[in-house]
């Protein structure tokens, strides 16, 4: 019996495991194709069905009037954006967890829980509902289509999934801790920089990691603010789309995009697959 | 040097936490709180800390306002039943963070933290992170690091509580020794408990709570001779005393029309009337030409047998040498020793005790 559900387990699991990477295959051996190999029906192993060529990645490199896509550019602006706007919120966040977590806030009818809910509140609203003050509160601080802009609109859109996950994370660790902290000498700030922080990393680690996988896939805010100056990565892509589509190079930028992403899902995983954050503290 | 209370209230919403508490306590002593879950016994240890802020009321250690001193100035130490160290640091460096933050230095450090060690047993431990300590090491980890303050007032709040009744027999000694030594000399100890065994081990002064009041301040010797109501021979008593509701009639004790014996020599000054007797459960033992009751529950507690048993609407817990086996809903007779028996006017204060309490 137990043989039975073992092969079962690995059989689920296997599939699932092609049905996730089968995409990533069929764009890593499409980004060493060609025109030829990639109009003329289904191919799959290089080299068997078609000559590789290095024509796709060649072409994240070249400028549009070298007959490439540029993504280099779109793509350090991705990096700044997304790692400021989630940085800034990550600091904001968790300092506005802690205090939510530990503090007892009272204005009138409003109370802690509903303080947080505002916060969440902001990722329930939809983008386009939020797109319009942005673009007319941008427009008015001559802040469109910049990198400080974006910045500031991703540190609106970030925060709220920061204090989201470490208010619950801090709730989770047990206030006693910080009371020994200021029984053993500590004043409160001090209390939460030598304890608390240090004893929060993993909730630390895993909303930034939410923050820099929103940041880092957003569209929307990306293409409705910026016009010329500025292109984020995501939008850089979707430009390669015209009436013949170069699919090598679509597939190689792609790639490119999520390649940060799988190597800071790798780095982070310990801390994901915990499950309970509270069990980083005994 | 002696830590004062005066009347500390808190309130939440309709509640009382601290109700009116008022104590003295001076340096060289234990001090256990007992009382039940809820009782306030924490809110009491936080306020002395300075954790909590009372609604009214004030705290004095050596003659100078407490309140006004923020936690972290105060020269306290404190143990909480969840084995709370910082899990992010190693032995050595849990027992050494009070020091660091005083700015002594790191010879005096060293010294004082290797002593500590020593002292709870871990002297070998130093290098090893919290994670991987069993509860009872953790929780010596977090005694090393009250001890090592030298501290003026130690706050241990139910501190064997979470462990295994092994370990916390073993720790319960351990801790007596410690406290007997140097450690208590200059502090003043304050030990937050439920098992009333624990509180009459530890001896000290005993403060009883409950519902956020003291009802009685005394030694542990004096709590057990002369609880100052039936309330107390309930918190400090384990099992609880044995009370039922009787009357003194014409030199007798009637519990009901069949359960009647003679009035004990200690109750010759009470008068007439309704009273509420309390009697240990050490009290009642088995006895061929005792009353008739029917047998509950028989629970055997390592070498004892606690017997639950019920005659009408009478019930009490007796308390029998050796492990004995009794059918339930099978008969028993019952004897109670009457020279350790209380007298309780019926509204809970103590009328007479076998050791001469009040009349």
């Amino acid at each position: 019996m137990s043989l039975f559900y073992s092969t079962l387990k690995y059989l689920v699991v296997t599939l699932w495991s092609i049905f996730v990477i089968a995409p990533f295959l069929w764009a890593l051996t499409t980004s060493f194709k060609d025109f030829q190999s990639v109009t003329n029906g289904a191919t799959y192993i290089p080299w068997v069905d078609f000559e590789p060529t290095l024509d796709g990645w060649r072409s994240l490199f070249k400028s549009p009037a070298q007959g490439g896509v540029a993504i280099v550019e779109p793509f350090f602006n991705s990096v700044i954006v997304t790692a400021a706007g989630s940085g800034i919120s990550i600091i904001l966040g968790t300092l506005a967890a802690y205090s939510l977590s530990r503090f007892t806030f009272r204005v009138g009818p409003i109370r802690n829980g509903d303080i947080t809910f505002f916060f969440i509140s902001q990722r329930i609203m939809p983008p386009v509902v939020l797109s319009i003050p942005f673009f007319i509160m941008l427009g008015k601080l001559g802040l469109l289509d910049t990198l400080f802009g974006l910045i500031l609109v991703y540190v609106v859109l970030l925060m709220p999934i920061a204090v989201w996950i470490m208010v619950d994370f801090f709730n989770k660790v047990p206030i006693e801790i910080d009371e020994t902290a200021l029984i053993d000498g500590c004043n409160p700030y001090q209390a939460f920089f030598k304890v608390v922080l240090p004893n929060s990393v993993p909730g630390i680690i895993v909303a930034g990691m939410f923050c820099m996988i929103f940041g880092w896939t957003d569209f929307f805010f990306a293409f409705i603010l910026t016009f010329t100056e500025v292109q984020l990565l995501p939008v850089a892509i979707v430009a390669l789309n015209s009436s013949i589509t170069p699919w090598w190079s679509l597939s190689a930028a792609a790639l490119v995009s999520v390649a940060p992403l799988v190597v800071v899902a790798f780095i982070v995983e310990r801390y994901l697959s915990k499950g309970n954050l509270s069990g980083a503290l005994k | 040097m002696t830590l004062i209370a005066s009347n500390l209230s808190i309130k939440y919403e309709r509640n009382f936490h601290l109700n009116d508490v008022s104590f003295s306590m001076s340096k060289g002593e234990i001090y256990t709180i007992i009382g039940r879950t809820l009782a306030g016994k924490t809110t009491l240890l936080k306020t002395i800390a300075g954790l909590i802020s009372p609604d009214s009321g004030g705290l004095a250690f050596d003659g100078h306002d407490f309140g006004s001193i923020p936690v972290w100035k105060r020269e306290i130490a404190m143990v909480y039943q969840q084995f709370i160290n910082y899990p992010h640091l190693t032995v050595y460096q849990n027992v050494a963070f009070p020091l660091k933050q005083r700015g002594i230095q790191k010879t005096e450090i060293h010294r004082r933290v290797k002593a500590a060690l020593s002292q709870v047993g871990l002297g070998g431990f130093g290098d090893r992170k919290i994670q991987a300590l069993s509860g009872g090491q953790q929780q010596r980890v977090a005694l090393a690091r009250s001890l090592v303050k030298e501290a003026k007032i130690v706050l241990l709040d139910e501190p064997l509580v979470n462990l295994d009744y092994k370990l916390r027999e073993q720790l319960r000694e351990e801790f007596r020794g410690i406290f007997d030594t140097k450690a208590s000399e200059d502090s003043i100890l304050i030990y937050s408990s439920t098992d009333p065994v624990e509180a009459m081990q530890l001896g000290g002064q005993i403060l009883v709570m409950d519902e956020g009041r003291i009802l009685q301040q005394a030694s542990a010797k004096e709590i057990y001779e002369n609880p100052i109501s039936a309330k107390v021979s309930q918190i400090t008593n384990d099992p609880a005393m044995n009370l039922f509701d009787g009357r003194i009639e014409d030199g007798c004790i009637v519990l009901s029309p069949e359960i009647k014996f003679n009035l004990p020599s200690h109750f010759n000054g009470l008068p007439q009337g309704d009273f509420t007797f309390g009697l240990r459960a050490a009290a009642i033992s088995l006895d061929d030409n005792g009353f008739p009751f029917s047998v509950e529950l028989s629970e055997i507690s390592g070498s004892e047998t606690f017997l639950h048993v019920r005659h009408e609407g009478l019930k009490i817990v007796g308390l029998l040498n050796l492990v004995q086996n009794f059918p339930v809903g099978g008969k028993v007779s019952i004897r109670f020793d009457t020279k350790h028996l209380y007298a309780f006017a019926r509204d809970g204060r103590l009328k007479s005790s076998p050791y001469g309490g009040l009349q």
